[in-house]
């Protein structure tokens, strides 16, 4: 089972537009810093439940997709 | 050259994007409905698992639980329709210019001069689905055709998720066995007309000869016999393209039913002030008044009125609506909801030439009236000012026609008829 964590974000915002988040504050307020970021593009996330641009990052050697939502940042956290 | 023309329809649309938000319903039956309490309790869209139940569109809530008892309803959330209804188009908009709306969830596309690019044009119909279930997680069926009618048949040919080309190679084998009424405008009264005649498939009609099609239907008749042929030749309207606004129009189901004709005249008033003030945006004036009365065991009556002068003046209409619900309401049941529609436009500035007895003066005092309130509601909103009679039923009269309901399907017959 997956959940969707809203997650607030540290961003870049370049000057051609483009918006390149650098790490993330997790709810337990642990700060992840992006690796990496390997891909960028529109995509739904059918686990979560949402739909934006997708950052599809490194974080601690682990892939992860991190969401912008119209405004807001989520990630797919998954539930054991 | 031939044209390419694809036809797009979101399947099940706000119930696929609520089960795309809510992952722990995606595997029940989920029905997107009205809010019963204010009594827009009906199902006005299920997802693929609730249409095993044969739940209809426009069901009553109730109803729709007693064939379906672990049915979940969610409530309509519409911007956020919209939002996908404009993701939607912003993907075909990588394709052509070219695109109609139809509703919040349709859409026209004419690919002639570009499906070349992508292989063609079921190449290019594929490409989109792919991309839409990818991008928004929902899916479409499309429909590819030479024209706009057997584009529309194809998407409703196969569904979720789905492409079907109807070439002029293959649509008498795929288009003429479907039952008649799946035609676009076949509606019910059409069907029973065409089957009165023995008429029972589209291939039927195709084959009927146009003079005795005209008898029966008059210049619709030719419509239908072009539609069934595959003659259709109306081209994709790009949006700011689109033929002009035909009529204007505003209703509401009450949240109780309404029993005294002081309450009826509160409803009619906002609903017409709704309508004079988005005519009043178009720059339109009306010549025709028409009311809407469904009463509680929903009968429906429509009547309507044509004025002497055309008017966009609020007073005006909505003394005309009340004229007409006085000269055909006898109150023997009481009513549920109630719509007031504006036709046969012409423009605010055309001249006219008013005869004796017609006090130009206080119309122009009304004009000006409205005017300011116009600017006021615009700036302040909707309920800033407001007629002081409304203020006795605020239960029935406090609701917002004008911004609350933004999504009007339009009529494909346009101006062809």
């Amino acid at each position: 089972m997956y959940r969707k964590v809203y997650v607030e974000v540290n961003a870049k915002f370049e000057k051609d537009g483009n918006i390149i988040p650098q790490s993330i504050l997790w709810e337990d307020g642990t700060v992840y810093t992006l690796d990496k970021i390997t891909n960028i593009c529109i995509a739904a996330s059918l686990k979560a439940g949402g739909s934006g641009i997708r950052y599809t990052c490194i974080i601690n050697g682990v892939q992860t997709y991190l969401f912008l939502e119209k405004d807001r940042w989520f990630v797919e956290a998954r539930e054991y | 050259m031939e044209r390419v023309i694809l036809h797009i329809d979101c399947n099940k649309f706000y119930a696929s994007v609520e089960c795309l938000h809510r992952p722990e319903i995606r595997n029940l039956p989920v029905a997107v409905g009205g809010s019963e309490k204010s009594r827009h309790g009906i199902i006005l869209t299920k997802n693929e698992i609730a249409s095993k139940y044969d739940l209809k569109v426009g069901e009553p809530l109730w109803s729709a639980r007693k064939k379906c008892p672990n049915l979940v309803v969610v409530p309509p959330n519409y911007p956020l329709y919209m939002r996908f209804s404009k993701e939607v188009r912003r993907i075909l908009a990588d394709y052509t210019d070219i695109i109609e709306p139809f509703g919040i969830d349709e859409s026209w596309i004419d690919v002639s001069s570009t499906a070349h690019l992508y292989g063609g044009g079921e190449r290019l119909a594929n490409i989109i689905r792919e991309r839409v279930k990818a991008e928004l997680g929902i899916t479409v069926s499309i429909g590819v055709s030479f024209n706009k009618v057997f584009a529309k048949l194809g998407s409703d040919y196969k569904k979720p998720d789905a492409v079907t080309v109807i070439s002029k190679e293959n649509f008498k084998q795929i288009v003429w066995p479907l039952p008649a009424n799946d035609l676009l405008y076949i509606g019910s009264a059409t069907y029973r007309t065409l089957q009165k005649h023995y008429r029972y498939t589209i291939g039927d009609v195709a084959k009927t000869d146009l003079k005795t099609l005209q008898k029966w239907f008059g210049k619709v008749g030719i419509m239908l016999h072009s539609y069934a042929n595959g003659y259709d030749l109306t081209p994709v309207y790009k949006q700011e393209l689109m033929p002009n606004i035909k009529s204007i129009s505003n209703s509401t189901t009450l949240p109780r039913d309404l029993v005294g004709y002081e309450e009826v005249k509160a409803v009619l008033f906002v609903l017409a002030e709704s309508v004079c003030r988005r005519m009043r945006e178009q720059g339109f004036k009306c010549s025709v008044v028409k009311i809407h009365l469904r009463d509680k065991d929903l009968t429906t009556v429509s009547t309507q009125k044509k004025l002497k002068y055309p008017t966009d003046i609020t007073r005006e209409i909505s003394e005309t609506a009340c004229s007409l619900f006085l000269k055909n309401y006898n109150f023997d049941k009481p009513i549920r909801s109630v719509g007031v529609a504006v036709s046969d436009f012409s423009s605010f500035n055309t001249p006219l030439q008013y005869d004796f007895f017609t006090n130009s003066q206080k119309k122009e005092k009304l004009e000006r009236l409205d005017k300011t309130v116009d600017t006021l509601k615009k700036r302040y909103g909707n309920f800033t000012i407001q007629v002081a009679s409304l203020l006795k039923s605020t239960d029935i009269s406090r609701f917002n026609p004008h911004d609350d309901h933004n999504i009007h399907p339009v009529g494909v017959l346009k101006s062809k008829i």
